[in-house]
């Protein structure tokens, strides 16, 4: 059904955060969600002409990067991962004809049914974030699962249970757990970072959140100026540098 | 957006067919006899079946198109497929009786009438419901969708008639007040596209990635080197190109020459083949305006690219 659920009490809000600060933009989420997603939940992740001049293909989460130039400091990079926020006021959910798209009342999770996708497009349209993708061989949409098939999965070690973003980024800027408990790991890290939605003004309400990069150190050290009038001390090249200056 | 030919062959056509509909069901003049009668209806249905088959060939698994049905609470894709299918079971019934009995039943008709204005509204609704396409969401996107559907209904009902009277005017008066006031509406579409941005929600790059807090920003690379999915159907940048021309192919074919047509038409010489020729021009103006509504359509993911 492509209603969005009654908010039960005490159901989780499972999610990622997602630390700016930390992301070294290294593309291993992006290449493990890849490879889990290929082999795990519905149809493999194609792509189209991989080895060609013109390589395309289903991502569930892509970094992006982007530049930013305070008023008062030099430009900064900042790497920005992005996938599925797994919004309480999912847009992409009720636009759903066929009710192949839902959201779980349990823990939140937005998924995709794929055998009742008829892959028109409509939901993606509605994601204000780009979260959704429609697979090029299988003509049907494609997104985040949470990676639902590892975080239940009593096959794999308990450690594993996170989503393959998560378990594989090296900076361990990802973040997995249940954002609707104010006592929960990440919940504690949105509130002492200042955790932020993304574009609120879409009245998505997103489960996931960023936390900004810190601020950086402000620079003292001197700036290029001085290096652009050399003056020679000492020596033979100083009397060279006095010499010519009288001139 | 990325101007889908299917889409817009279905926006345009289904929209003609249920202007069609909703003048059939008024009692609007239509041909006497067997053979015109029989032309009336299946231009109408032919129309409007044609414009909704289309519409799925843009779909990846169009096989499973009748799940479509079901989640008209929410969607209004889905509304728009039921009341489709509505209005075409509604417009059979009546078509049988016209046809086999001589008879337009007024109770049919109203209500065929009231399907039809609602099938074009959740059409245009599609499109209007979208937050993230400020351009599409306002009320001028309905009101264009069914000015435009009722004026390609009147000229279609006034080629079929041979430019039946109503109200002591011949249709071809009344198609080109409708154009008209379509075109006004679209003017006023077009206007207020040309400055709405992202203004609607005030997103910007800075709330997108949240860093609008901390300064001035802008992409520095893209997440892959290659085109994707979300690149050539949101961030479409071809089909705006040649935007200045296909509006003046619009206005001129959509609106100009249907209505010099259509006064000429007025005249009584040669009324039929005027209003057919104008027909055509409308749609295909109508075409040319319906690939603009999507290719000029900026959204939301726009801002990450």
């Amino acid at each position: 059904m492509t209603m969005l659920p009654e908010r039960q009490p005490g159901a989780k809000a499972l999610g990622l955060v997602i630390d700016l600060d930390t992301c070294v933009g290294c593309h291993a989420c992006v290449v493990n969600c890849k490879e889990w997603n290929t082999a795990g939940y519905g149809a493999p992740l194609s792509d189209t002409d991989p080895y060609g001049d013109d390589p395309s293909g289903a991502w569930l989460n892509r970094v992006h990067s982007f530049e930013v130039t305070p008023a008062d400091a030099p430009a900064q990079i900042v790497h920005f991962p992005k996938s599925c926020l797994h919004c309480e006021d999912a847009p992409c959910v009720t636009v759903c004809p066929t009710g192949a798209s839902y959201k779980r009342a349990e823990d939140g999770i937005v998924l995709v049914d794929e055998d009742m996708c008829i892959g028109c497009g409509l939901c993606a349209w509605a994601c204000p974030y780009g979260a959704r993708e429609i697979d090029p061989v299988e003509q049907v949409m494609k997104k985040c699962t949470l990676c639902v098939d590892r975080i239940y999965n009593d096959n794999i070690p308990e450690e594993d249970r996170v989503p393959a973003c998560v378990k594989t980024c090296p900076a361990e800027a990802r973040h997995f757990g249940d954002l609707a408990d104010p006592e929960s790991d990440v919940s504690k890290l949105v509130a002492e970072r200042g955790g932020m939605d993304l574009m609120p003004e879409q009245g998505t309400k997103p489960v996931n959140k960023y936390l900004p990069p810190r601020p950086k150190a402000t620079q003292t050290a001197p700036s290029i100026a001085p290096l652009a009038e050399p003056k020679a001390e000492g020596g033979v090249l100083g009397w060279l540098d006095r010499a010519l200056d009288r001139l | 957006m990325h101007p889908a030919v299917s889409v817009i062959f279905f926006t345009v056509t289904s929209g003609a067919g249920f202007g069609l509909m909703f003048l059939m069901g008024l009692g609007w003049p239509m041909p006497e006899g067997g053979a015109g009668v029989f032309i009336a209806l299946a231009l109408a249905g032919l129309l409007a079946v044609a414009g909704l088959m289309s519409s799925t060939f843009h779909l990846g698994h169009p096989e499973r198109a009748w799940r479509a049905f079901s989640q008209w609470r929410s969607s209004w894709l889905s509304r728009e497929g039921v009341l489709a299918v509505f209005t075409l079971l509604v417009f059979g019934a009546y078509a049988f009786l016209w046809f086999f009995f001589g008879l337009r039943s007024n109770a049919l008709g109203i209500v065929m009438s009231i399907a039809s204005v609602a099938t074009v509204f959740a059409t245009a609704m599609i499109y209007a419901q979208l937050k993230t396409i400020p351009m599409w969401q306002t009320w001028l996107t309905p009101a264009c969708y069914l000015a435009f559907s009722l004026a390609l209904g009147l000229v279609l009902a006034g080629m079929l008639s041979g430019n039946g009277l109503v109200g002591g005017l011949p249709t071809a008066l009344w198609a080109s007040v409708a154009i008209v006031a379509a075109w006004a509406l679209k003017m006023m579409w077009w206007n207020r596209a040309g400055s709405i941005g992202f203004s609607t929600t005030g997103s910007s790059v800075g709330s997108a990635t949240g860093l609008g807090k901390i300064g001035h920003v802008k992409l520095f690379e893209r997440p892959h080197t290659g085109e994707n999915y979300l690149t050539r159907e949101m961030v479409h940048q071809i089909g705006r190109k040649h935007a200045n021309k296909l509006r003046l192919i619009a206005v001129g074919l959509g609106a100009v020459m249907p209505v010099l047509l259509m006064l000429a038409a007025a005249g009584g010489v040669l009324s039929t083949l005027l209003l057919a020729v104008a027909s055509i021009s409308l749609l295909v103006g109508l075409f040319a305006e319906r690939w603009l509504f999507f290719a000029e359509a900026k959204h939301a993911v726009f801002l990450y690219y």
